[in-house]
């Protein structure tokens, strides 16, 4: 095959890093391998009461009447809440770090007011002096419910019969479309050029329609919260969260309190993948704390608890049109799109029609997405929020696409692929993107040139696929402070919640303006009294926005320590230059190294410190693509992945492991939805796998050695080109594997999870 | 002229019209120039909060390819494009980047 080559812009020549590039050891690793690394489940206070939460049994049920009076009698329970306890919070819509918030619904999510909504919605909370107590305490509420009949399919909720939210109304870009409840609460349009015009421009035209399921991020460590609601009236909350600061504002909204009597404070995490952007215990911790005369409540929830009642992402039902010319040239693209929200608006329907035909460029597009209510939990964050489902469905008519025109399929991505100047399917043009050097890289690498392995046996076929996905990535806000240690050191006060290695990561590119080594830089996380604001740790964002902020940390050090030459070599500072870590007078050959000039902080002025805030916009955004190979055993149904590979547009990889690490657990979890994750409800909507050993995951024994090929395309919206790394990689596997399985079978599983039975199905054997 | 460009949803407004240009140095501007040739499209893309006026929390502004942090007193240029993308909540990140 004709591979083309890109050539390299004069000015994303390669630059010399000392420090960027480099696979240092993590800063917290030792704690982290030793256990000494504190998470929820290991802090405690003095005087802790233990708290639990009674969860609906019900998937939509009316709550007729709470009787709490027996549990408030049982010896060691110090407090009982319920919805009634907590202020009504204001029906409102707010851009949050998170995204758009209506903290009522919020607030009603975190515990019911008159009605239940999803199977394991919180229903009542107790505070009491050990677990089982608590537990105890809870099988003496009494609730009485009017039992309703649940939505769980998002094209039947779709229908209006029975309706969620009475209150709703379907909006449509800042206005209600009519006057009637619907379940559909927003619908959201990309519109350009004209598209039955470029269909009939086609020389051929492929439509399919798409099925996916409910699944959960997975994160190992559960939802814990601490509180401790003080006589003072100051509310200290220690938990696991990716979004410390977005936590203090809903606390603040949803117990209206202010902010300023709010602080929250990050533990380590045990995983996130956005599904810990948001308040769940906290404000029920708090409530008890308060209601228990201002003693300390730690809350965790149990596996259990975490897959009923914590945002999984959206099941959805996706139907994709796409056409092309003669010449392979894409002229139409269209999309029908419906996410289920949950029990409240705000599924990922939004990016997901971003994401689904980011990578193509077409004059002719038509993208209508619905948000759709369900008795099912809210809908959260998922690593690439709606990114999967939606390059599941279009990677896999592109990939039939291609086959029409008898094309390979990563040159038929390639020759339609979008390139800096073309036009995002909403309007505004891309910047410097590297989709076509993900593509080239695919196309060059030893496993799409190599055979696929033989079938073991008769009934087991052997197939390979290709899929390419985008991720916008995010900038947003962040805030850290330094000071300079006499031994050379600087301590780095940072407030973005390390998941994936992001202290050393941010410490690097400090220590790279600096000169300095990485271990050199002390890095900290701390809560939200201790630094300035912080967006969360999500989007993709904060080795780019977070790292802005270390960039110019280092740049106002340096500026101090040029001042600081200067008194000692009685200069003036314009006089000093820096290469490297040394300080340097051309004029009178005097040069000092940063450490050294750090033992002379006490007679040059004294201590230094340095402050940075940022709000970052320049985001580059990501590309990948992917290739798999499977095996599929014809009779079983199961589905083994053989060999894959990953490349992928970082702009620049500050600490390459972790970049690698990043590529990889995106693909091991987008290859679990592909093929096992799914939520399973009864009729009457309880969830029936709530275990993971049930909601199967893929475990590092299900899956082939991922390779990831990293490409380097500089952001030029960073100083060393960063672009975020931790969301695109989970959009194509789905689309990779369902066309490896199509190579393998012949057959289209357009249902995720593609499970056995799903498979077999496909095949026609059930 | 800077040129805005109109959300499919609003173009009934505008007559189907998905392109236009019109003077204005500052988004604030251009949405009141907006406003007399498509009455209507205003209220659409700004509210009062707090004693201000500011995009609706679920629209975010992109200008020139950029997310705009700047909201309604973002500068235009002449050749500047303007883009009023909606917003959902679930995660989207990089389509909410407005304010003000």
């Amino acid at each position: 095959m004709d591979t083309p080559v890109i050539e390299k812009k004069d000015k994303e020549k390669k630059v010399d890093y000392k420090v960027i590039g480099t696979r240092p050891i993590r800063h917290d690793g030792v704690d982290k391998v030793t256990g000494r690394a504190v998470y929820g489940a290991d802090f405690k206070l003095q005087g802790l009461l233990f708290g639990k939460v009674l969860r609906s049994p019900h998937a939509h049920a009316r709550i007729k009447s709470i009787d709490t009076s027996a549990a408030e009698k049982l010896p060691g329970v110090k407090a009982v809440i319920c919805g009634t306890d907590f202020p009504a919070a204001d029906n409102k819509l707010e851009a949050t770090g998170e995204g758009v918030v209506n903290f009522s619904y919020l607030s009603r999510n975190i515990i019911a007011q008159d009605k239940v909504l999803y199977h394991g919605h919180a229903v009542a909370a107790v505070a009491a002096i050990n677990i089982h107590v608590a537990e105890e305490a809870l099988a003496l509420i009494k609730v009485e419910y009017e039992v309703l009949a649940p939505l769980l399919d998002v094209r039947e909720a779709m229908k209006d019969a029975n309706i969620l939210l009475p209150e709703i109304r379907t909006n449509e870009l800042g206005a209600s479309k009519g006057d009637k409840p619907s379940n559909v609460a927003e619908h959201l349009q990309h519109k350009r050029g004209d598209v039955e015009q470029g269909f009939a421009a086609a020389a051929f035209v492929v439509e399919r329609e798409f099925v996916t399921g409910t699944v959960h991020q997975g994160y190992i460590e559960p939802q814990n919260a601490t509180a401790l609601w003080n006589a003072d009236n100051y509310l200290s909350v220690w938990t696991t969260t990716q979004a410390a600061f977005d936590e203090r504002r809903e606390l603040s909204e949803i117990l209206k309190k202010p902010i300023s009597e709010i602080r929250v404070t990050p533990l380590e995490i045990g995983g996130g993948f956005g599904g810990k952007l948001n308040v769940y215990l906290e404000p029920l911790a708090a409530m008890l704390s308060k209601k228990a005369g201002h003693k300390p409540v730690k809350m965790w929830m149990s596996r259990d608890e975490v897959l009923k009642a914590t945002g999984p992402t959206s099941a959805s039902y996706i139907k994709v049109k796409m056409g092309a010319d003669k010449n392979g040239k894409l002229t139409a693209m269209q999309t029908f799109m419906a996410f289920e929200a949950g029990a409240f608006p705000g599924s990922p329907v939004g990016a997901a029609a971003g994401v689904i035909f980011a990578p193509y460029n077409c004059e002719n597009v038509l993208i209508d997405g619905y948000d759709v209510l369900v008795n099912k939990p809210k809908a959260q964050a998922y690593r690439a929020p709606g990114g999967t489902n939606a390059a599941f469905a279009s990677e896999v008519v592109v990939d039939e696409l291609a086959a029409k025109f008898g094309m390979d399929p990563l040159k038929f991505r390639y020759i339609n692929g979008v390139q800096e100047g073309d036009r995002r399917a909403d309007g505004p043009t891309y910047a410097r993107i590297g989709f076509l050097e993900t593509v080239q890289a695919a196309m060059m690498h030893n496993h799409y040139n190599s055979p696929l392995p033989a079938p073991r046996a008769p009934h087991l076929k052997v197939g390979r696929g290709v899929a390419s996905g985008f991720w916008f990535n995010w900038g947003g806000k962040s805030s850290a402070t330094a000071s300079v240690n006499p031994d050379g050191t600087v301590n780095f006060v940072e407030g973005s919640t390390d998941i994936g290695g992001s202290r050393t990561g941010l410490a690097m590119q400090l220590a790279e303006v600096l000169g300095i080594r990485a271990e050199d830089v002390k890095p900290v996380v701390v809560g939200t009294d201790q630094v300035g604001y912080n967006d969360a740790t999500g989007g993709s964002r904060t080795t780019f926005g977070s790292g802005w902020a270390a960039y110019k940390l280092g740049q106002s050090i340096q500026a101090q320590m040029k001042e600081r030459a200067a008194l000692l070599w009685e200069c003036k500072p314009e006089d000093v230059t820096v290469e490297g870590n040394t300080y340097i007078q051309l004029r009178e050959e005097k040069s000092i190294t940063f450490k050294e000039l750090c033992e002379k902080l006490d007679d040059t002025g004294g201590p230094m410190t340095a402050s940075s805030s940022v709000d970052t916009t320049q985001f580059g955004a990501a590309f990948a693509t992917h290739i798999a190979d499977v095996e599929v055993d014809t009779e079983t149904g199961k589905v083994q992945i053989l060999r894959y590979t990953a490349t992928q547009d970082v702009g620049k990889a500050i600490h390459p492991s972790y970049v690698e690490g990043q590529i990889q657990g995106g693909v091991a979890q987008g290859a679990g939805w592909a093929l096992h994750e799914e939520y399973v409800y009864s009729k009457e909507g309880l969830l029936l796998n709530a275990s993971l050993l049930d909601y199967r995951m893929f475990t590092a024994l299900d899956l082939p050695m991922i390779e990831a090929v990293i490409v380097e395309v500089p952001n030029p919206g960073h100083p060393f080109g960063v672009r975020g790394v931790g969301e695109v990689p989970i959009v194509p596997p789905a689309g990779a594997i369902a066309n490896a399985i199509h190579n393998a079978i012949g057959k289209r599983v357009d249902v995720l999870p593609m499970n056995p039975r799903n498979v077999l199905t496909a095949l026609g054997t059930i | 002229m800077a040129t805005i460009w109109v959300p499919s949803l609003l173009r009934a407004l505008t007559g189907g019209v998905a392109e236009v240009n019109v003077p204005g140095a500052t988004v604030r501007e251009v949405i009141d120039a907006l406003e007399v040739s498509y009455p209507g499209l205003k209220d659409r893309l700004v509210q009062e909060d707090k004693g201000m006026t500011r995009l609706k929390p679920n629209i975010a502004l992109v200008v020139d390819g950029v997310n705009s942090r700047q909201g309604l007193r973002h500068p235009l240029s002449e050749t500047s494009e303007v883009h009023f993308v909606p917003a959902l909540s679930g995660g989207a990140f990089a389509v909410l980047d407005s304010r003000l």
